[in-house]
């Protein structure tokens, strides 16, 4: 449920680091606490983003909710297909739910983030 | 005991298509009698380009028609004059008719916003009186009835918040909100161009004073806090709370949406909130929801009086051409010392309207107000006064805390402790066997019973938010309560019948998603 080889925000955001970039989602926690995802506000490319800052918003059939940047940097790619098929976040929020490519501005912030390990510890202390 | 039989089970419902699916070309729902003035070609009134030659797509159907049409519509309905409605943070109580009565009265009913003062005395009296009602039932020291509805009155008292501040020399860049706040705090905070800091609550479900401490700064221009907060707790240090506000400069906003848990028993004013807003359509028994407009009044401390939106209702003495003009008379004071009247003699004051506020924000509202839901309010508190008031609030608070006491065993308790007006239950016990907050509120329909607020607050994951209000009788409680244990036993026994609820509404699950990625917002001719 959580790929090893990502690294966790807190705030339930996955990233995937691939040399300079990283792309980023929202967890399989987060989509099943959402429920439905039915529309997602993502910015443009081009836009900087900050660490642990707002960078769009993600609304379900339950809730709204902010979604966080795990690392800063300028936005390189953006996941057009969410404004149709936003259920996407829901089938495969690893792959194809997949929101933002950042070009990482300081790759130390990486040592913000937590393992797999650390991220299934820290949503079954939240649960209780 | 065996359960009697539920409310709301049985009947016929019909079915009923939009409107335009009725109409009838030609056919109408009026008939006009004989024209008995000389005929005047159209064009000689108003401009040829202002003439629409054909009207197509109205719908054209017969007075039976129309009537039945929305007849129908209401009695799909359901409304606090039918049900118990426990809908928490939301006050859905009994709405008492005799409001109706007067807001119908010609004398506020049929008065234009223009008409003059002098022929508008009487309104603009209730407008005051019903100001200092408010002041002395919160505590405040001045009150604007300017705002439509609560999150409006947010909104307004942020205004204020940064126009005092702007005046003292730096606006601040943050405003303080805990994560148990109504969802309304951080949007008003940003609509008013202030940065939202989310503040953890304690394991008692209220704001930790020490947490407070670490965030509170000199950036900060407010923080937003409701007492009773949304888990219906008081918020124990709300002294403490605003003295580290004001320590540092900032301002405590308090969101009167809870404030029927503390009509006649504490005030705002008394501890430390500077600005607070009412909403008329809870705790004041104006319409809410479909039934009308809302109204947040929102009362503020002396220093924020300066900034007040226009027009504020005044009064002054008569001089004298006025007394001769208009007599000494007038309507006759309130005399018998209930909140805000001491005057026993005839009335010898003007009211009128001040627009002569040099560093007010400016108006927030067409006119006046919604005046119609001042005038319930209005009589909604002369017609309890002060004992009456506080004994709302004794009842309230009693009725949650003997759901709480009935339910505890069955439902979790995410904060196990008294509660003021309303109480929050979770699904925990019921989601071992998958039956969700979701499932149990649907089934409450098919008790008869409109579901309580689910999923709020945020801070109890699978919330269920229970306000039943002074309104309901022991009896309704207890209804209440034993379908309540129902369906948790259900939940034990028979889980699909929840997880497929509702069972006996005319809809049954809606499919939300759908609705949502794929909304129809307007009916369109199948052609």
């Amino acid at each position: 449920m959580y790929p090893e080889d990502l690294k966790y925000t807190k705030e339930h955001e996955w990233v995937r680091v691939v040399g300079n970039k990283a792309i980023v989602g929202i967890t399989e926690f987060a989509q099943d606490q959402l429920g439905d995802v039915v529309f997602i506000e993502l910015p443009e490319v081009g836009e900087k983003v900050k660490q642990f800052e707002s960078f769009g918003t993600i609304e379900s059939v339950k809730a709204v909710s902010d979604l966080y940047a795990p690392v800063s940097g300028e936005v390189i790619k953006v996941n057009d297909a969410l404004e149709d098929e936003p259920e996407r976040v829901n089938k495969d929020p690893y792959g194809e739910g997949w929101m933002l490519e950042i070009e990482i501005k300081n790759p130390a912030e990486l040592n913000n983030l937590i393992s797999a390990k650390e991220y299934e510890a820290y949503i079954k202390d939240q649960a209780k | 005991m065996p359960m009697k039989e539920t409310v709301g089970t049985k009947g016929l419902i019909y079915n009923e298509d939009v409107i335009f699916e009725k109409s009838v070309e030609g056919r109408k729902a009026y008939s006009l009698p004989a024209l008995d003035v000389p005929e005047v070609e159209v064009q000689q009134l108003i401009p040829e380009e202002y003439i629409r030659e054909e009207v197509s797509g109205f719908p054209e159907v017969s007075e039976v028609d129309v009537i039945r049409h929305f007849v129908r519509l209401s009695q799909w309905n359901y409304a606090i004059d039918v049900g118990f409605y426990p809908l928490g943070s939301c006050t859905m109580k009994y709405n008492p008719k005799v409001h109706e009565d007067i807001a119908r009265l010609p004398g506020f009913a049929q008065i234009h916003p223009y008409q003059p003062e002098e022929l508008t005395q009487g309104a603009i009296r209730l407008m005051y009186e019903l100001e200092k009602y408010l002041c002395e039932i919160s505590g405040m020291d001045r009150v604007s009835l300017q705002p439509a509805a609560g999150a409006h009155g947010e909104l307004t008292g942020l205004m204020m918040i940064r126009a005092y501040l702007t005046s003292q020399g730096n606006p601040r860049k943050k405003v303080i909100i805990p994560d148990s706040a109504h969802g309304t705090n951080p949007a008003s905070s940003t609509l008013c161009r202030y940065e939202v800091i989310s503040l953890k609550s304690n394991d008692r479900g209220c704001i930790d004073p020490d947490l407070l401490k670490k965030v509170m700064n000199e950036e900060v221009a407010a923080i937003m806090l409701t007492n009773p907060n949304t888990l219906g707790l008081f918020e124990e240090n709300i002294l403490e709370i605003a003295r580290i506000v004001h320590e540092k400069g900032g301002l405590v906003y308090g969101d009167g949406a809870n404030l029927n848990a503390l009509l006649g028993i504490a005030r705002p004013g008394d501890m430390g909130i500077d600005v607070i807003q009412f909403n008329l359509h809870k705790t004041f028994t104006t319409p809410h929801g479909g039934g009308g407009p809302g109204a947040g009044p929102v009362g503020i401390k002396s220093h924020l009086i300066p900034f007040m939106p226009v027009p504020t209702p005044e009064r002054r003495e008569k001089t004298e051409e006025e007394k001769r003009k208009y007599g000494s008379r007038g309507v006759e004071e309130y005399g018998s010392g209930g909140v805000g009247g001491s005057e026993t003699k005839a009335s010898s004051y003007f009211y009128y309207l001040d627009y002569n506020r040099p560093q007010s924000i400016g108006k927030v509202r067409a006119f006046y107000g919604n005046f119609g839901m001042m005038v319930r309010a209005y009589c909604y508190i002369r017609t309890m006064g002060a004992e009456g008031l506080k004994q709302v609030s004794e009842n309230a608070v009693i009725n949650a805390n003997y759901i709480l006491s009935q339910l505890r065993d069955v439902y979790h308790l995410p904060y196990d402790r008294y509660c003021k007006h309303e109480c929050v239950f979770s699904d925990k016990y019921q989601l071992k066997n998958d039956v969700k907050t979701l499932d149990i509120a649907k089934r409450l329909m098919d008790y008869g019973f409109h579901p309580p607020t689910i999923y709020f607050p945020l801070i109890v994951h699978g919330a269920l938010m229970i306000e039943p209000t002074e309104t309901e009788s022991k009896e309704t409680l207890d209804q209440f309560i034993e379908a309540m244990r129902a369906i948790a036993k259900e939940a034990e026994e028979k889980p699909q019948v929840v997880r497929n609820a509702p069972h006996l509404p005319k809809v049954r699950r809606l499919d939300e998603t759908t609705a949502a990625r794929k909304p129809k917002l307007r009916w369109k001719k199948e052609v």
